[in-house]
């Protein structure tokens, strides 16, 4: 009788400590993800002066478009945390969108070797920025998953695990930018 | 594990064969203790430790894979496509090859995420457009990351070794030594040189049966990472209507490829038999499951389907 309490026991221990091993483990594949997004957002700092500079010539009347995108920039360089920082990409997102869609009225662009060269990085950069932020968010989906199911919950609470944030856009950002495409005479 | 003991067995084993048929071991007139046996198991624990250590090189070597060129735009793309897939599934960067061969094809192997390696086709490169290269590519990091890559390394190269054996084997079988003429070594040698003569039949179809599950899988992976499973299906269509065999792939390192490279007929049928022979899954069915996956149920029914199952009975 006292070996099955005893085996019982044992499991019992033996289950706490590998879902808390769990739970730490994503708690820092978390963290690692969130770095990965910010060499991303480096990344998309590093190449928006580029790509202003090679578009500048031919968008000279879309100086304020371009203002926008420089301002939106240096307003998501300053931010900090998930929601600021998730809040400042959602507006450099939009900004940069409608850059993209003025683009494709400019045919002149398109046979630039190099900005064929920079579309390339940029549609590049926006994919991963994409793609890093989805497996951010999948995991602090099921880091908040672990912690609100039943068994895993009542480790987590015990430990005082907080649920992550998501890098999620605003609402009031799901709006599809506008774009002016009637070109001046 | 099981795959590099199920090796080592079966060289013990051919040992034990050669022992009894060449030296006349456990007879009275033998030698006291085996001698190819211990010999073959340390031999084929060398191979099996070079297979693990070496093995992804030794295959980007054989099948002539090279190192990326930065200048040429596509190669520029596939690395921006690898590096995204990479973020998506959470992996280290892959190493990236190409092999300059017009046939549509990719794979990945290596022994873990950090040793691993995608390489793709300058065909494949070539006939996909972005979208297709990242499902395609995609699926190749879904294989990593489901360490699928170790597996069909290990299956790779140590049936290329059981298939060099088994080649001399049969070969040297009609010269057997027939100093004594006992029957009931005879008994005991036919199966052993059964063995050797069958099993790359047997280690193919164990290949075959693992890699065609996984390949589904990689397949929901894929979809899983891009969040489009529609462009890993127009990939495969496209590949299929392409319909180039790539020769340069060695029979034993089919089942590494994103699709059977020699386009073998029995790989497009679904069947009990086809279900054994075929390192694939048909490619149909593939792009059926990805199109379901999408919400669109047999949309692969409105292109000619039928004519290629046709042709294929």
């Amino acid at each position: 009788m006292s070996w099955v309490f005893w085996g019982l026991i044992f499991l019992v221990v033996g289950w706490v400590i590998w879902t808390y091993n769990g739970l730490v483990a994503l708690q820092h594949q978390i963290q690692n993800a969130w770095k990965q997004l910010e060499v991303q957002l480096k990344r998309r700092y590093d190449l928006i002066p580029n790509l202003v500079e090679s578009v500048k010539g031919y968008m000279s009347f879309e100086q304020e478009t371009l203002e926008k995108v420089i301002e939106a920039r240096s307003r998501a360089m300053a931010s900090t945390g998930v929601k600021e920082t998730a809040q400042a990409q959602s507006d450099l997102t939009q900004s940069l969108g409608r850059i993209f869609a003025l683009m494709e009225s400019y045919p002149e662009l398109k046979s630039n070797e190099n900005v064929l060269r920079l579309q390339e990085e940029l549609t590049t950069t926006e994919n991963r920025l994409a793609f890093a932020r989805q497996y951010y968010n999948d995991l602090v989906m099921r880091f908040n998953l672990k912690q609100e199911v039943f068994p895993s919950n009542v480790v987590a609470s015990f430990f005082r695990f907080r649920p992550s944030e998501f890098f999620n856009v605003p609402d009031d950002e799901k709006v599809v930018p506008r774009v002016n495409l009637t070109l001046p005479t | 594990m099981l795959l590099v003991a199920a090796f080592l067995a079966f060289f013990a084993l051919c040992g034990l064969a050669i022992d009894f048929v060449y030296f006349g071991a456990f007879t009275s007139g033998g030698p006291p203790f085996p001698v190819a046996a211990p010999a073959a198991l340390v031999g084929s624990g060398l191979i099996a430790a070079g297979a693990y250590r070496f093995g992804d090189r030794l295959l980007l070597r054989s099948l002539g894979a090279e190192p990326l060129d930065p200048v040429v735009p596509e190669h520029r793309e596939l690395r921006n496509v690898v590096t995204e897939m990479a973020l998506a599934s959470g992996c280290p960067m892959p190493g990236i090859w190409v092999i300059y061969d017009p046939a549509p094809n990719a794979f990945a192997t290596g022994r873990d995420e950090r040793s691993a390696a995608v390489c793709a086709t300058t065909g494949l490169l070539a006939l996909l457009n972005r979208e297709e290269t990242q499902g395609v590519v995609a699926h190749e990091m879904a294989h990593i990351k489901n360490n699928d890559t170790l597996l069909m390394m290990l299956v790779a190269v140590l049936l290329g070794a059981v298939a060099l054996l088994s080649d001399w084997a049969q070969r040297t079988a009609g010269a057997l030594p027939r100093r004594r003429g006992a029957r009931i070594k005879l008994v005991f040698a036919l199966p052993a040189l059964l063995l050797i003569a069958i099993s790359p039949l047997v280690s193919r179809l164990l290949a075959m049966a693992v890699s065609r599950r996984r390949e589904y899988l990689a397949d929901a992976c894929a979809a899983e990472f891009t969040r489009n499973p529609l462009g890993l299906a127009k990939a495969l269509e496209k590949i299929r209507d392409a319909g180039l065999p790539f020769h340069r792939a060695p029979r034993g390192t089919a089942h590494l490829f994103f699709v059977d490279p020699l386009r073998r007929r029995m790989g497009e049928r679904e069947g009990r038999l086809a279900d054994w022979l075929a390192t694939h899954p048909p490619i149909e069915h593939r792009i059926e499951l990805l199109y379901r996956m999408a919400g669109i149920p047999r949309a692969s029914q409105a292109r000619p389907v039928d004519g290629v199952r046709e042709s294929a009975k």
